[in-house]
Parts: structure tokens; C-alpha cells; sequence
């Protein structure tokens, strides 16, 4: 591919963008322009560190250096899904949660793109897997963060309308069906709106760039069709997963509905 | 407890069965829990109700002094005492052995609270046994073959009527 190489002059003209910033929140008297310095530093610095720590696994080809990312990556998305509900579940069942939803949804769809389409050799090959899962977290991160606080939220509102069809012998799959489509939905419709924008409001940031970095435009479309299906697939089973596993967290043999289990004063 | 919608200890039985020996779901639509303030889950009152039980539940309704067409309009806009009545013969309508009452007449009127008694001495005359928890002595009195007085968490007598 014919990149053009950007020199650390070419960036500092960009970062000039960054002072006109600071200097308008100045002027204007915003308030934010210790706020965006201190985030483009932390940005340039991570970023770094991730281009640093990729050339070494990439260059490696290493499948335990690949793994260990790649799990890294797992943890980091499952303990933003866990901590972004408002409710939390009592012994740490946020985070069993999150992390065997992350990680399941994850790897079923990037293990199907490496072994079908993508087809790398070796299949793990760190230079596909590692952007891939990154792409992919971040959709059922969305996904599954929205349908796990769209039921933890669901059940505190809507206990007495649960509880009252429990109480007249309603099984509790029914009792509790509405809340748990309506949390599904919530976690799917990311995806479904980012799909139906692609190409016409937005040009999707891995498209951009594929096109930056000279590739040919219907070869990087190609590329973002399957990722979009990659991430319409992991967000369904993320928000699924989520919405099921935090209902069954919610109840129990009885088919009773356990608000108890949620832990107390976090409203 | 009864309803089995917490977690508790002890045992209760129904005919011989105890809860635990059935399905969850099959034993609370056999001791129906009617809460103090009943939860709706559809729009209109009407939706909570099959069919089936229409016959019942538009007799029911002409007893309690309720126009049917109550069951069509919006359960929000209902008064306390309507959505009370309401929830009384939804439970009833499920046709439960037993049936678990937390002040089920509270913001009734005493003309309604009569004739919501006489729909639940019906029951009775079926072979319903139902458990009312009230703050009236009066409705205890009129109602009850047994009375229990609970007085700071504590079941102090129980007397025969």
C-alpha cells in the first residue's frame, strides 16, 4: 500500500488545532481548555503506547503475545460494561456478567472472520485478530451495556407490574418478557442505526482509514461490509446475553423475582 | 410468604401439598396475593383479562356498581377505589383456592365496601378461603370466621368469630 508517511512535523501542524482549541476556551472563557490539553496528551501518549506494544506482537507474531491483548482488551470492555449500569448486582455479578458476555460474543464472531473470510495464516496472525476484536468490543460493549442496564434499571422500576403478574400465577418468563425484549432492543439499536448511516451520514472510521492509507475504495467497502456484519452479529448476541443472564441473576428456583439481589443504596 | 414471592423460611400447604412440591407459578395462581396497591401492566384494565373470564368479570363488575365500559378506558385515569374494585375481581377472575387480600377495600367508599363484601362472601359460599389484612375491626367482624391480631409484629390472639 502507497501510505503516505507522516512525519512528527506533519502532526505537530495538526496539534496546532489543539492550542486554537485551548485558546478559544480561553477567550470565550469555557473552562475547558485544561481539559482538552490534559486529554490530547493522554490521547498522543496511549496511542503511542498501543502503536509500541502492537509493532513488538505484530513483529513477534507471537500467538501468546497475541492472546495476552487480546485478553487484556476482553477485561478492559467487560469492566466498562459492568460499571456502567446505574444498579449493581451483589457479588460481583456485574462483572461475571460482562465478561463471559464480552467474551463470548467476541470471540464467536472474530474466531468466524478469521476462519472464513478473512483467512489469515496463521489464523491468529496478530496484525487481523488484534484489530478485529478491538472493532468488535466496541460494538458489544455498546450493546451489552445498554441491555444490561436497560434490565437492572427495568426490574426497579418495573417491580410492582412484575410481582403483580407473579402473583397471580403468571410464569416468570412471561412476567419479565416485556422488560427483556425491551432491554434486547435497546442493546441492537447501535448497530442497526450505524448500519443504515454507513456510506451516506458517516464514512465508518475503519473506512476512512483503509482510504487514508491507499487502499482502493470498493476493497476498503468490502472490508467495512463484513465488519458491520460482524458487529451487527456480536451486538445481538451481546445484548441477548446480557438482557438473559442479568434476568436470571434476578431470580430463582421459584421463579421469584429478586430485587434483593441487587445491591442497596447504589440509586 | 404465602404468595411465595420472597424468599422465607417454613412451609405452607394447600390440600395436603405443600408449596415447595409444586411449580411456583401453579401454586400462586392457586393462592392469588392481591397487593395494597395493585400494579397494571397493560394500558386499559380490560387487557388484563382473557376471554374467558369476560362472563365473570362483567357480573363481577355490575355487583361492585361498575359500569363495563370502565374496563376500556385508560388504567392512569382511573380513581384509587375504581383501580382497587378493578383488581379485586382480577383476582377473583383467576378463580383461586385461596385467596391472600391486603386491605383490598382501604379507599372504598362504605356503600362499595359492601357490595366488594358481598362479592368476597360469594367467594366464600364457592369454597375460596381467603386472608384479609385490615385495619377495620368492623370488616373483620362482618367477614371473618377466624381473626388474628397482629400488634407490633407480634400474632396475638387467635379467636373464632
Amino acid at each position: 500500500m502507497n501510505a503516505i508517511h507522516l512525519g512528527a512535523w506533519d502532526l505537530v501542524a495538526a496539534a496546532l488545532l489543539i492550542l486554537l482549541d485551548a485558546a478559544l476556551s480561553l477567550a470565550l472563557k469555557l473552562g475547558v481548555h485544561r481539559q482538552i490539553l490534559v486529554a490530547a496528551v493522554r490521547m498522543v501518549v496511549q496511542l503511542l503506547l498501543v502503536g509500541l506494544v502492537l509493532r513488538y506482537v505484530f513483529a513477534s507474531a507471537s500467538p501468546i503475545a497475541t492472546a495476552a491483548v487480546i485478553l487484556f482488551m476482553i477485561a478492559a470492555a467487560a469492566r466498562e460494561v459492568a460499571t456502567r449500569p446505574r444498579q449493581r448486582l451483589k457479588r460481583q455479578m456485574n462483572y461475571q456478567i460482562s465478561a463471559a458476555v464480552v467474551g463470548i460474543s467476541g470471540f464467536a464472531t472474530v474466531l468466524l472472520a478469521l476462519t472464513t473470510a478473512v483467512r489469515p495464516d496463521p489464523w491468529y496472525e496478530p496484525r487481523y485478530a488484534i484489530p478485529l476484536m478491538g472493532i468488535v468490543l466496541g460494538s458489544v460493549l455498546n450493546a451489552a451495556s445498554l441491555a444490561l442496564d436497560g434490565v437492572l434499571d427495568g426490574v426497579v422500576r418495573e417491580r410492582a407490574r412484575i410481582e403483580a403478574r407473579l402473583a397471580l400465577g403468571t410464569p416468570f418468563r412471561e412476567a419479565i418478557g416485556p422488560l427483556v425484549r425491551g432491554a434486547t432492543r435497546r442493546g441492537m439499536i447501535p448497530v442497526a442505526n450505524q448500519m443504515s448511516a454507513a456510506g451516506i451520514i458517516t464514512l465508518p472510521g475503519i473506512m476512512t482509514g483503509q482510504l487514508l492509507a491507499g487502499m482502493d475504495p470498493v476493497e476498503a467497502v468490502k472490508y467495512q461490509i463484513l465488519l458491520m456484519f460482524l458487529l451487527a452479529g456480536a451486538s445481538g448476541l451481546a445484548s441477548v446475553g446480557a438482557a438473559l443472564l442479568a434476568v436470571r441473576a434476578l431470580s430463582d428456583e421459584r421463579q421469584r423475582l429478586r430485587v434483593d439481589r441487587l445491591r442497596q443504596g447504589t440509586i | 410468604m404465602l404468595a411465595d414471592l420472597d424468599p422465607h423460611e417454613g412451609e405452607a400447604l394447600l390440600d395436603g401439598r405443600c408449596a415447595t412440591s409444586m411449580p411456583a407459578p401453579a401454586w400462586r395462581a392457586k393462592v392469588v396475593y392481591q397487593a395494597a396497591e395493585p400494579a397494571w401492566w397493560e394500558p386499559t384494565a380490560g387487557a388484563h383479562f382473557d376471554d374467558a373470564e369476560r362472563g365473570f368479570v362483567e357480573q363481577s363488575l355490575a355487583a361492585l356498581g361498575l359500569d363495563a365500559r370502565i374496563l376500556d378506558s385508560d388504567v392512569e385515569r382511573l380513581s384509587t377505589g375504581e383501580r382497587q374494585r378493578l383488581a379485586l375481581v382480577r383476582s377473583l377472575a383467576r378463580r383461586p383456592a385461596v385467596l391472600l387480600l391486603d386491605e383490598p377495600t382501604a379507599a372504598l367508599d362504605p356503600d362499595s365496601v359492601g357490595k366488594a363484601e358481598a362479592l368476597l362472601r360469594a367467594g366464600l359460599a364457592d369454597g375460596m378461603a381467603i386472608l384479609i389484612v385490615t385495619h377495620s375491626a368492623e370488616q373483620a367482624q362482618r367477614l371473618a370466621q377466624r381473626i388474628f391480631r397482629l400488634e407490633q409484629g407480634k400474632l396475638v390472639t387467635g379467636e373464632d368469630a
